[in-house]
Formats: C-alpha cells, sequence, structure tokens
C-alpha cells in the first residue's frame, strides 16, 4: 500500500483498527479516495459503515492505523470540530438540524468563519453573508422555505437543510450518511441529482442502503464487510461479485423470499 | 437573526418597570403608614428579595431554558455572591456586636483570637472584606472562579444531561456541608448576620431599605437587558443550537465545551450578583440557602414561569414566592405539597409554563374550532410520513 504516497489522495485509511469492547468494528482497513470523486459505500449492517466516519470524524480514535486528510494531515489525534474547520463535513443518519431555528439561521450558524465564542457575541450579518445563505438554500431548494422553523420542515427537507449546512462551510470533503433514509422515492431521486451537482467541487462519501439510489448516483462503490473493504468497482462489477452476492445482495435475497 | 424587542415586550417591561420602580418605592416614602395604599418598609423589602431571586432565575434560564443545561445548584454561586458582601457587613459592625470587640461575634466565640492571634483574630482572608470595593470584586469574580473550575472539568470531560445536573446539586450539597463547619471560618451554622451597616448606611433605616429595593429592580432590569441582548446574538443562536442538537453544532466546527463554559460562568455571575442584594436586605446569609432544595426551588420557578424566554422565570420566582410567603402563613405543613403539585402540574400540563399558556390556548382553539390547520404551524410532513420508507439504522 505504499501506492497511496504516490498520488493525491484526499482521504487516506490505512492499516485502521477499531474495536469496541471485544468486537472488532474496523479491522485493517485501507480506504483511498480521490479529490472530487464521489464514492458510495454499502455493506450490510454492522459492517462498520457509521464506525468508519466516526473514526474520519473524530468521534472515536482507532486503535491502530493511519487516517490523513488530503496530502499529510493526522486526523487521529484532532477532535470533531477540529477536523470540521479543516473542511470535512459531516451529515448524520437521522437528520440533525436546529428545529427551532429558522431555516435561514440554520445555515447561518454553519456558514464559514470564525468559530470563537467572543466573535459570534459580536459577529453582525453581513449583505454578504446573506447573499450566500440563499445561494445555499437556492442549491439545497429550500429557498421558498427561509423563514420557516426547522422544526417544521419534512423529514426529506430536513435532510436536505442539513446537506446545505455542511455546504454553507465550503467542505473539501463531505461525508453523508444514509441522505435517502425515510425520504419518498421523489425525494430520493432528488437527493441523488444534488448530490451528484457537488461532486467535483466536493469529494463525497455516501453511505447508503437504497440500492435503487445507489445506482442512480454511484461510479465507485466499495463494499465494507466486517471492518474491511471486501471490494470496490463500478456497481455492476460490485453487484456481479460472487463473494458481495454472499455477504450482502445474497442475504438480502434470501430475506425477501 | 437579531430579534429586537417587540412592542408588547417593550409595553410589559416598561409597564413593570413604573410600579417596580416608581410607584412601589414612591407609595412607601411619600404616603404616611395610615393611608390606605401605603407600601410598607418590611413588605418592600419583601419584594426586594423576590427580584433578586428572579435575578437567580434569569441565570438558571440562561443555562436550562436556552443552553439545555440544567443546573441544580446554582444557589452556590447565589450563596457565594452572598457571603462575598455578608463578609463586608460582618465587619462594619464593628463594636455594636454582643461582645463588643472589633472581630465579628461568631469569631469571639469559636475563640479566634488565640487561633489567628497574629493577624488579632481577624483570618487572613477577611481582611480585604473591610473595603467595599474588595467585596463587590469578590461577588462577581469568586461565583465566576469556582464556575470556571467546575465548568472547565465538567464540560471538557463531556458531562451531559442529568450527569451534569448531578454533578452540580454534587457541587452545591458539598459546599454547603463544608460551609457549615465552624473551621472553615465563615460563621459555620448560623452563617453570618446582625448586619449593622452597608457604605455607612444604617441597614434599618428606611432608606437604605428602599435604596436596596432599587437597586435589586435595576440589577433586574439590568441583567434583563443583558440577557435579552446576548440571547438575540448569533451566540444566543448557538447557545439553543447547543441545546437542540449538541452535536451538530459540535461537528460544525463550534467548540461547544467553550460556550458552555462561557454561559455557566455568565449565568454564575448574574446568580451572585443575585445573592449580593439577597444579604443586605434578609439580613443573613447561612449554608442552607446553598442546600439542594434551594436549587430545585429556582428550577421550580423557571419552569412554572416558563423557561426558554425572559419575562417567564421572573413570573415564577416572584409568583411563586409571594405564594410561598402567604401559604407559609396559612398553610405551612402543607406547602411542600403544594409546590410538588404546581411543579408536577406546570411539567406535565404546561411544558412551556405561564407565559406559554395564551399560546397552548390558542392552539387548543384553533385545533377545536378549525377544520384546516393553517400551513406554516402544520406542516407537510404528516402527509409525507405516511409514504415514508423506515428510516434504517445500524
Amino acid at each position: 500500500m505504499t501506492l497511496a504516497h504516490k498520488k493525491d489522495f484526499i482521504l487516506t485509511l490505512e492499516g485502521v483498527n477499531k474495536t469496541f469492547e471485544g468486537f472488532k468494528a474496523i479491522s485493517d482497513l485501507n480506504f483511498y479516495m480521490d479529490e472530487g470523486e464521489l464514492r458510495v459505500i454499502i455493506g450490510p449492517n454492522g459492517a462498520g459503515k457509521s464506525t468508519m466516519l466516526d473514526l474520519i470524524t473524530g468521534r472515536t480514535r482507532p486503535d491502530k492505523g493511519k487516517i490523513e486528510f488530503g496530502r499529510d494531515t493526522d486526523l487521529t489525534h484532532l477532535n470533531e470540530y477540529q477536523i470540521n474547520r479543516l473542511g470535512i463535513g459531516r451529515k448524520f443518519q437521522t437528520p440533525s438540524v436546529y428545529i427551532d431555528h429558522t431555516v435561514f439561521e440554520n445555515i447561518w450558524l454553519s456558514l464559514e468563519g470564525s468559530r470563537s465564542v467572543w466573535s459570534t457575541i459580536f459577529s453582525r450579518l453581513t449583505p454578504a453573508h446573506r447573499e450566500r445563505i440563499h445561494e445555499v438554500l437556492n442549491t439545497v431548494g429550500l429557498s421558498d422555505k427561509t423563514d420557516w422553523k426547522a422544526g417544521n420542515l419534512s423529514h426529506g427537507q430536513k435532510q436536505w437543510l442539513e446537506i446545505g449546512m455542511l455546504l454553507a462551510q465550503d467542505p473539501k470533503l463531505l461525508l453523508v450518511d444514509e441522505p435517502a433514509a425515510g425520504m419518498t422515492d421523489e425525494e430520493t431521486h432528488k437527493t441523488g441529482e444534488l448530490l451528484m451537482s457537488l461532486a467535483g467541487r466536493h469529494s463525497i462519501v455516501v453511505i447508503e442502503h437504497d440500492m435503487v439510489f445507489v445506482r442512480q448516483i454511484a461510479r465507485t462503490v466499495t463494499v465494507l464487510h466486517q471492518g474491511s473493504i471486501l471490494c470496490e468497482g463500478t456497481v455492476d462489477q460490485v453487484q456481479s461479485d460472487e463473494r458481495v452476492i454472499e455477504v450482502y445482495l445474497g442475504r438480502k435475497k434470501k430475506e425477501r423470499h | 437573526m437579531a430579534r429586537p424587542f417587540s412592542n408588547r415586550e417593550l409595553l410589559f417591561v416598561g409597564l413593570a418597570c413604573l410600579i417596580a420602580l416608581v410607584l412601589l418605592p414612591c407609595l412607601n416614602a411619600f404616603l404616611p403608614p395610615e393611608h390606605p395604599f401605603h407600601v410598607g418598609t418590611f413588605t418592600l423589602s419583601l419584594y426586594g428579595k423576590y427580584l433578586t431571586y428572579a435575578v437567580l432565575a434569569l441565570g438558571v434560564n440562561l443555562l436550562w431554558g436556552y443552553t439545555g443545561l440544567l443546573s441544580l445548584g446554582q444557589c452556590i454561586f447565589f450563596s457565594l455572591g452572598g457571603y462575598a458582601l455578608g463578609m463586608y457587613l460582618m465587619l462594619k459592625i464593628g463594636k455594636l456586636g454582643q461582645y463588643q470587640k472589633e472581630i465579628p461575634d461568631f469569631m469571639v466565640f469559636l475563640e479566634f483570637e488565640t487561633k489567628y492571634a497574629a493577624t488579632g483574630g481577624l483570618p487572613s482572608h477577611w481582611i480585604p472584606f473591610k473595603h467595599f470595593w474588595f467585596a463587590a470584586a469578590a461577588v462577581v469574580l469568586v461565583p465566576a472562579l469556582v464556575a470556571y473550575i467546575f465548568g472547565f472539568l465538567a464540560f471538557r470531560s463531556r458531562i451531559k444531561g442529568v450527569y451534569f445536573s448531578i454533578l452540580s446539586q454534587a457541587l452545591t450539597y458539598a459546599t454547603c456541608l463544608m460551609f457549615f463547619r465552624n473551621d472553615f471560618t465563615f460563621g459555620g451554622n448560623n452563617g453570618l448576620t446582625d448586619f449593622k451597616f452597608i457604605l455607612g448606611y444604617d441597614l434599618n433605616a428606611p432608606a437604605t431599605k428602599r435604596a436596596l429595593y432599587l437597586c435589586s429592580a435595576l440589577l433586574l432590569l439590568l441583567v434583563y437587558v443583558f440577557c435579552r441582548w446576548l440571547t438575540s446574538t448569533k451566540f444566543g443562536l448557538i447557545q439553543r443550537a447547543i441545546r437542540d442538537s449538541e452535536n451538530r453544532v459540535l461537528f460544525s466546527g463550534y467548540a461547544t465545551a467553550d460556550f458552555k463554559l462561557f454561559v455557566f460562568v455568565v449565568a454564575a455571575v448574574i446568580s451572585g450578583l443575585g445573592g449580593a442584594l439577597f444579604v443586605p436586605q434578609v439580613g443573613i446569609i447561612n449554608p442552607s440557602e446553598m442546600s439542594p432544595e434551594k436549587s430545585l426551588e429556582a428550577v421550580v420557578w423557571v419552569a412554572v414561569g416558563g423557561r426558554g424566554n425572559l419575562l417567564g422565570p421572573i413570573l415564577g420566582a416572584v409568583g411563586i414566592n409571594s405564594l410561598k410567603s402567604y401559604a407559609t402563613h396559612a398553610f405551612a405543613e402543607q406547602w411542600p405539597y403544594i409546590l410538588g403539585a404546581l411543579f408536577i402540574f406546570v411539567t406535565v400540563f404546561m411544558p412551556k409554563g405561564i407565559v406559554g399558556l395564551p399560546g397552548q390556548l390558542r392552539e387548543l382553539k384553533r385545533r377545536r374550532f378549525t377544520a384546516m390547520p393553517a400551513s406554516n404551524a402544520a406542516p407537510p410532513t404528516a402527509l409525507a410520513q405516511t409514504k415514508q420508507k423506515p428510516a434504517k439504522s445500524e
């Protein structure tokens, strides 16, 4: 895996291990991602997908291994907000927005800029901020809900708002955990289009269960199984891979019968 | 976004100021005692005490209502502020005490003269409290320092929710026990009392009492305006964001521990200021002010009045304490039950407290009398949810 250093990856995980009370959630995980890539990660429940995001975003620390952002920023010793400030945004599985604030305020709080206590006390909303907030709301299709309380949005709209909150920071890397969960088919499709339009300018990791959605957005799919990578390739390659059918798709088919 | 004062709020606050800052003191000062509208000095001081409680309630509310930090030990800061000023008041008694010595009575009684012979019986940390300015600074700095140390440790270790509440209660309880000890040099069980003068004025003179009352009302107004300003800044938005979704704030690049620490220290200072004005009006401060029950009571005021807004806690503190002084005369034994029942009733049926009641009633009326829900109040979630696929979780 020395190959990693020859190319500029946006994200590098090498030999990563994480055990929770005897349970090996992540074992010898190696993962590389190019800049501007849209990568989909699939895998059965308990494969370690969310743990992987936890490790990247500093929520948990690996027992062993290397997690690097960009050329040589070590993430393993940083905490959540430091990692976020480097330009890594994370959307949680269940939408987490500030329900008591308006859609506008939700984006405002997420806008890039100083995050210290003093600067927030004396910060003013400038016309430039306003413009940027409306630009973000346009991108995620919520410009007609600007003054709505976020708590009054539908489930799907909350998911988009949270994606908008990430975009407001103009992150280099977006980590999106099950964006289509709990969405209607139409909302799912719209989410797919949104993510595809963001790829290129941002590098995006999407974790997803819904295979229709995966097929819609995926260029490269990584299959995670028991905490390490089972295989990587296009949707078709992955879906026809024997091992994948065995552990993941096969099992799903069996469940249906 | 900054939310300016609404006209209704401005009217309400203006009216309250007129009554508390002008009307009541005037009725006390200019009407003869036999006049039916005369407000007695005792009553005025009683209201002064309630106003300092209202300041404490605003401190609790800044933490609980706005930041989601339920402190069950806020009275420790109230008491620390009170003790700091109480020490100054103690040293101004001079030779008018029972033992007619330069040092406070309890120090004579506890034989401090031999114990602290080098400094004439006065423990050295008491000496600077002879100066009002030092005591006034301590009123602010001691609660701030204690809050900073406790908050720093608690928030760095990510102690949250109910664990934070329990820990805050343990802090006040432990401090309470410490102050009960005679060798802790703060008067032990009896605390500090028998005050005679403040800044040279006789504490028993009606004019002094009136001035102290006015200071309490002014302090409350200042704290109110400060909280209003703070909660309307971007900082205020982040406070409430932490309350509603701390993880999102943390993963948006904010060091939430710093924000919570700041609010905790500010709330401690507010509470300490309240305590400092409480003591000269009540004439005593003792460790029972720090007992966990007192802090719980403060939480009840806020819950009953309505948390997450600024009028609710004030209404709750003044209202419940007025009720209390009536009830403890009329049916003393049942008071704890009344208070408990009130708390349960409000928590279950009035989550937004008294202040939220009009809105709650409007909502009830709307639901009952309109077939079609208003578009903003009832979002399309109801429709969308029926079609949703179940959210998968790992």
